[in-house]
């Protein structure tokens, strides 16, 4: 029978939550490393049961965990993120002076399409690293952070962090806050900025090649070439592979959002979770809509049914939205308040799986056969 | 080269990583006990908190893990300076642990 299992971090450990292909009643197991923050887990594609978390904290640092019997144990893997080339350089920091990189955090995992050994990790101070043995070592994609943009980018609020990751291998994308997007045609050797079309108030010169604060991307397996984008404000849309990007926001009640997701089976079917503005990290008019697209973006309905539409004062986080793969796909998100939804009818309408986690971080949906 | 038994108490997410309980046990050569000494013991027989006391780049205390001893606050001591003479030989001896602790900051 299908199962489908969601992976939710929260800022106190990961959880796991388990459905039949109803996605009505639902098991949950956790805290898995309980008060450790779970930034990020996903599961490999070529092996569902194979799963990696970035587990951190303030205190101990960074930890890498695996799961091969799809999260009911882990086992700790590598944690040497060294930067490869000795001395790392520098990049902006927040007052304008160069800043060394220094590892903080990996933000976002990836694990290949084709290969459950092979995952790559998006790390604070911007860096991209690849293990090729299953999370046991790691080796820096230098090309990225050595970039001749690299010395200019300045870290968001929450850090200098690459947080999206999309293989289309050979080809890779990866969008930092605050640098933008970067696409690699050579399997993360070299790297080109793709910010055409990208304007940004917040920095000194809008239209800058680098320095845009890019919240999220996605792309349809369908249309490799089409890209969505949740950028800190305006969200965004390239049809040729990120060489140019056009605004999409149209009848949004505000473009400032951190997730944005794409329809499994409808390339033109988007989804992104509006919030009020970039100082105030919560839904408009204390509602929390989620917004859909039919048409490729400019033209949103906004998503109620089953949704808080009073006092409600939460964020979603870029990594916390995951759609399935099911006929009716099922959206989920999750929230800093500790809820997490889903929509088993393309977002129709909306029942909480949980709602008194630690703030989510990410989640990220499987079905399993 | 002689060596010594040292008792090490480490803070609760590290005994969970490290499938341990409290206190554990390090050997480590009388001549070197020192910060440095102490930790390289410590994570030769629990490779797992390899980078979860020390930053792994810089090789640096984490900046909220203390090192304590005999009432002592040994966080800020060079790693590789002898410790005080009255903490080795209680260290030595068993009479008293080495403390890992998390500092208090946050919730």
């Amino acid at each position: 029978m299908t199962q489908v299992r969601v992976l939710a971090g929260t800022r106190k450990g990961a959880f796991v939550l388990t459905s039949d292909e109803k996605r009505e009643k639902w098991s949950v197991t956790g805290p898995h490393f309980g008060g450790w923050e779970i930034y990020h887990l996903k599961g490999s594609p070529a092996d569902p049961n194979r799963i990696y978390a970035s587990q951190n904290t303030g205190w101990f640092g960074q930890l890498i965990q695996r799961s091969d019997d799809g999260g009911l144990t882990w086992e700790p893997v590598g944690n040497d993120f060294t930067y490869a080339g000795g001395d790392p350089g520098t990049h902006l920091w927040y007052d304008g002076t160069p800043k060394p990189w220094e590892f903080k955090r990996i933000w976002h995992l990836e694990p290949s399409k084709t290969d459950p050994d092979t995952v790559y990790a998006g790390a604070e101070d911007a860096a991209l690293f690849r293990s090729t043995d299953g999370g046991a070592s790691w080796t820096e994609l230098a090309g990225l952070r050595t970039h001749p943009t690299g010395p200019s980018w300045q870290p968001g609020a929450g850090g200098l962090c690459p947080h999206t990751i999309i293989l289309q291998e050979p080809r890779i994308y990866v969008a930092i806050s605050a640098a933008g997007t970067l696409r690699s045609d050579d399997g993360g050797e070299t790297w080109r900025v793709m910010n055409k079309g990208l304007l940004s108030d917040g920095i000194p010169v809008p239209d800058a090649e680098a320095g845009h604060c890019v919240h999220h991307v996605e792309a349809h397996p369908a249309k490799p070439d089409t890209l969505f984008m949740q950028k800190h404000w305006d969200v965004m849309r390239s049809d040729d592979a990120g060489e140019n990007w056009y605004e999409i926001s149209g009848n949004l009640p505000s473009d400032f959002g951190f997730p944005i997701g794409v329809h499994p089976h409808e390339a033109e079917t988007l989804y992104v979770v509006p919030i009020t503005s970039d100082s105030l990290h919560y839904p408009p008019d204390g509602a929390l809509r989620v917004w859909r697209s039919r048409t490729g973006g400019n033209e949103w309905e906004p998503l109620t049914d089953g949704l808080p539409q009073r006092d409600c004062y939460v964020n979603v986080y870029r990594d916390a939205m995951s759609i399935d793969t099911l006929d009716d796909a099922g959206v989920y998100f999750g929230t800093t308040g500790g809820q997490v939804y889903v929509s088993a009818d393309s977002g129709d309408s909306w029942a909480p799986i949980v709602r008194d986690l630690p703030a989510v971080l990410s989640v990220e949906v499987q079905v399993l056969p | 080269m002689t060596e010594v038994a040292v008792r090490v108490v480490l803070p609760v997410h590290l005994r969970t990583l490290a499938k341990t309980g409290r206190e554990v046990v390090v050997s480590v050569p009388e001549a070197d006990i020192t910060q440095r000494g102490l930790l390289d013991a410590l994570e030769t027989a629990f490779p797992v908190l390899g980078g979860t006391i020390r930053d792994r780049q810089t090789g640096k205390r984490r900046a909220f893990v203390r090192f304590y001893a005999c009432e002592q606050d040994l966080s800020n001591e060079p790693p590789d300076a002898p410790l005080p003479p009255v903490v080795a030989a209680a260290l030595a001896s068993g009479a008293e642990p080495f403390l890992v602790v998390g500092a208090m900051a946050g919730g």
